[in-house]
């Protein structure tokens, strides 16, 4: 893969997971769209929350239709689109917040990038420094063309489990799956909100037997000792509308602050305890 | 497989053999229609989705259900619904004979109902007590709300705020009948949008909750058995214009915005090749201004609202606006098997702008006494378009999906009886009677699809804008069928 200027250790979202685990704790994943508010302040944005402690960004795309998510999202994503965010802003954003010290994966709807071309999507995301892509709405079922675009470039591939989904359907996603596997902890859609659902724990669990890959927990984390909370079962916490607020709130500073609560919670977790 | 034999009289067809008998268009196991159809949809949903699967497949071999389906839709939907000869419309349709697939006088006002009786009657079966839909016109919102009451189901419907505005009676009947509408006030506050938030409450409250989807789109297994509820329109028909006419019909015109009354009656001509299949698209202002609906005419292969189908996108995939004069068409994707119809070239697909819909609206109205749903506006003037290139001896099927009593304050508007403040409700009756309606600009010809309206500035404000501009170009509807100078560009 390519030559990764900045950190050299992290040269795939495994090994980004595995230093975590290295220094006795989980991952905290941030997740903030590109283009937010513009394409300049997101990357500073991004390069904040890695500073604050963000061992890995995700990196969304502005869709016009984001039907995962929850107000505060769908606000900065229109907030995006209205500044003129292009799909290929995504990739200057990765190259330069990587080039910070960041380690980024994409978070995208899939019409974006079957618009884009697939192979072409990859390629780029590649070339630019990018690890992997989370796919919220594309499930293996439909990925045939994202398999062989994903593995030409050595992305990883994260697919989403849901306390809805069966046994097999775990089995087969995180069978699908590479980097790391999404586990959302509640039904519905992103948002903040004020308590862990004990359904976060339930679907870790179920999910455990199926895979060695590590299991990030999303949806509705906010504050540190939500993420303490949850990093006590999971590999990862990752948080995304909370970053948005507090971007909206304060700026770089703001969602600085908020990556050193919730990984100084992740690091007072240690590891996760077996369910 | 055409023509002859084995065809039941029409008094025999019957609702539940849309779904008992396959239609020998099936899609794939994974509910693919050729390339198009499957599942683009969060994980969250794929249980309730297999969920759903397993319930219509055990139904349609389910007797009894049948037998309940066919029921209702006997005693309380009306079935059969009528096919009328239309001969004073046809004279404006250069001769050709032109026949009208009544779902107009369906319970509830459209074909609506024949899809949500049916998942209705599935919700119950699946033990779920809540329903959620999406609408455009209201049509969909009004047949699921009626559902609900007759059959005690909980209902919250989502409308786009710009579509609560202008079909404000069907949200008033939707609240009489027990149903919660929400307004809708993210992105372009239509169909689409209220989609996206059906969505994000049916993703957040599965369990307990149908979504029960309104057209032949999304994820499967909607596109298969929304369709299969509405192969009954086509199948009637069938039997309906052989005894007739004694003959298969020379086209078929329905109009597409997802596409559901246009799948229903196509399907069952679909093995007919000497039967044409022409859907109508919205072709708003004229698909060169830009503002339209027409998804399989002008728009591109992509994913949205969990099936991979055309949809009218920019080049980032970004889904870009429709527009239409008519709120069940405004929508920017179309059901899968729809893309496969049109890529195979079985059926193939136009554009109607606003100005032909309406002037076929007023035409009807005038020469046979029928308001139409301003949607099924756009399959009659298809029609007349088709009439005219296939001559006299054609005999033209046209679906006319919906009435058009919901449309009244948008036509009055249009036509010039009240002014673009008012409602046809509030306006006060004598001065619409003595009124002086507007000079005609566009002829009854329905010239096709091109901008009518496109070099005059007052179409940049989406809400009102085509609304805006109905003063000049109005008074059709005081002369049907009247010669005109059609605005060419």
């Amino acid at each position: 893969m390519s030559e990764r200027a900045s950190d050299p250790s992290a040269r795939s979202v495994a090994d980004v997971f595995a230093s975590c685990r290295a220094e006795g704790r989980g991952a905290l994943v941030g997740y903030l769209p590109a283009g937010y508010p513009t394409v300049d302040e997101a990357v500073e944005l991004l390069t904040a929350m890695a500073e604050g402690g963000c061992d890995l960004l995700e990196v969304g795309v502005p869709y016009s239709d984001p039907v995962m998510d929850g107000p505060t999202i769908q606000a900065a994503a229109d907030t995006a689109l209205r500044n003129g965010f292009r799909l290929r802003d995504v990739f200057s954003t990765v190259e330069r917040v990587t080039a910070a010290g960041g380690n980024c994966v994409v978070m995208t709807y899939f019409n974006p990038v079957l618009r884009y071309g697939v192979d072409r999507f990859a390629a780029d995301l590649a070339a630019a420094g990018g690890l992997g892509v989370i796919t919220p709405d594309l499930i293996p079922d439909e990925a045939d063309e994202w398999f062989a675009a994903s593995d030409k470039y050595g992305l990883s591939r994260t697919f989403l489990v849901s306390p809805s989904s069966t046994d097999e359907r775990i089995a087969s996603t995180t069978a699908a799956a590479s980097g790391f596997v999404y586990a959302t902890s509640i039904m519905g859609v992103t948002g903040a909100r004020d308590s862990v659902n004990s359904a976060a724990a339930e679907i870790v669990r179920r999910t455990r037997p199926h895979t060695s890959l590590p299991i990030g927990v999303g949806l509705g984390v906010r504050n540190g000792d939500q993420a303490a909370e949850i990093a006590g079962f999971a590999d990862g916490v990752i948080v995304g509308s909370a970053f948005v607020s507090a971007a909206e709130r304060g700026g770089p500073s703001a969602v600085r602050a908020l990556a050193q609560e919730l990984a100084a919670g992740v690091a007072r977790a240690g590891l996760p305890q077996p369910a | 497989m055409s023509s002859s034999t084995s065809v039941p009289p029409s008094s025999q067809v019957t609702a539940s053999q849309g779904i008992e008998t396959p239609s020998g268009h099936e899609p794939d196991a994974r509910g693919h229609f050729g390339r198009y159809g499957g599942r683009w949809v969060p994980e969250a949903l794929v249980a309730a989705l297999e969920e759903l699967e397993t319930a219509y497949e055990k139904a349609r071999h389910d007797p009894e259900f049948l037998a309940e389906l066919d029921r209702l839709h006997r005693d309380y939907t009306g079935r059969p619904s009528p096919l009328t000869d239309v001969p004073k419309l046809s004279q404006h349709a250069g001769g050709a004979r032109i026949l009208l697939k009544r779902e107009d006088l369906n319970h509830t006002g459209s074909h609506k109902i024949n899809n949500v009786l049916g998942q209705a009657l599935l919700t119950k079966r699946m033990g779920k007590k809540r329903v959620i839909a999406e609408t455009g016109a209201g049509q969909h919102g009004v047949a699921t709300a009626t559902a609900c009451a007759l059959l005690d189901l909980e209902c919250v419907v989502y409308m786009g705020e710009v579509d609560t505005r202008r079909q404000a009676l069907n949200v008033a009947r939707m609240r009489l009948l027990g149903a919660t509408v929400i307004p809708v006030k993210t992105g372009s506050r239509t169909l689409k949008d209220a989609i996206n938030e059906a969505l994000r409450d049916w993703v957040t409250n599965v369990d307990s909750t149908h979504y029960l989807l309104g057209t032949v789109a999304g994820p499967h297994p909607f596109p298969q058995m929304v369709r299969d509820f509405h192969r009954v329109i086509g199948l009637e028909a069938r039997a309906q214009v052989r005894e007739r006419t004694g003959r298969l019909p020379t086209a078929v015109a329905a109009c597409v915005g997802g596409g559901s009354n246009a799948i229903g009656i196509f399907h069952a001509f679909i093995d007919d090749p000497g039967v044409r299949l022409v859907g109508f698209e919205p072709g708003g202002d004229g698909v060169a201004t830009g503002r339209h609906g027409a998804t399989l005419s002008e728009g591109s292969p992509g994913a949205l609202h969990g099936a991979f189908s055309y949809l009218l996108q920019d080049e980032d995939g970004q889904t870009a606006e429709s527009y239409s004069i008519s709120a069940g068409l405004d929508y920017p994707g179309v059901g899968p098997e729809h893309a496969l119809l049109k890529d195979l070239g079985r059926a193939e697909y136009q554009p109607v702008t606003d100005a032909e819909a309406m002037d076929a609206f007023s035409l009807l109205c005038r020469t046979e006494g029928i308001i139409p749903a301003i949607e099924s506006a756009h399959a009659v003037a298809g029609a007349l378009r088709l009439g005219k290139e296939l001559g006299p001896d054609a005999v033209i099927l046209v679906n006319l999906s919906g009435r058009g009593d919901k449309d009244v304050d948008t036509a009055a508007k249009w036509f010039g009886m009240i002014g673009q403040d008012e409602s046809a409700e509030a306006a006060d009756g004598t001065a619409i009677a003595e009124g002086e309606l507007a000079t005609p600009t566009v002829g009854a010809e329905g010239e096709r699809a091109t901008p009518t309206v496109g070099a005059e500035g007052e179409l940049a404000t989406p809400t009102v804008g085509a609304e805006g501009a109905t003063q000049q170009r109005a008074g059709s509807f005081a002369h049907p069928g009247s010669q005109t100078e059609g605005i060419q560009a």
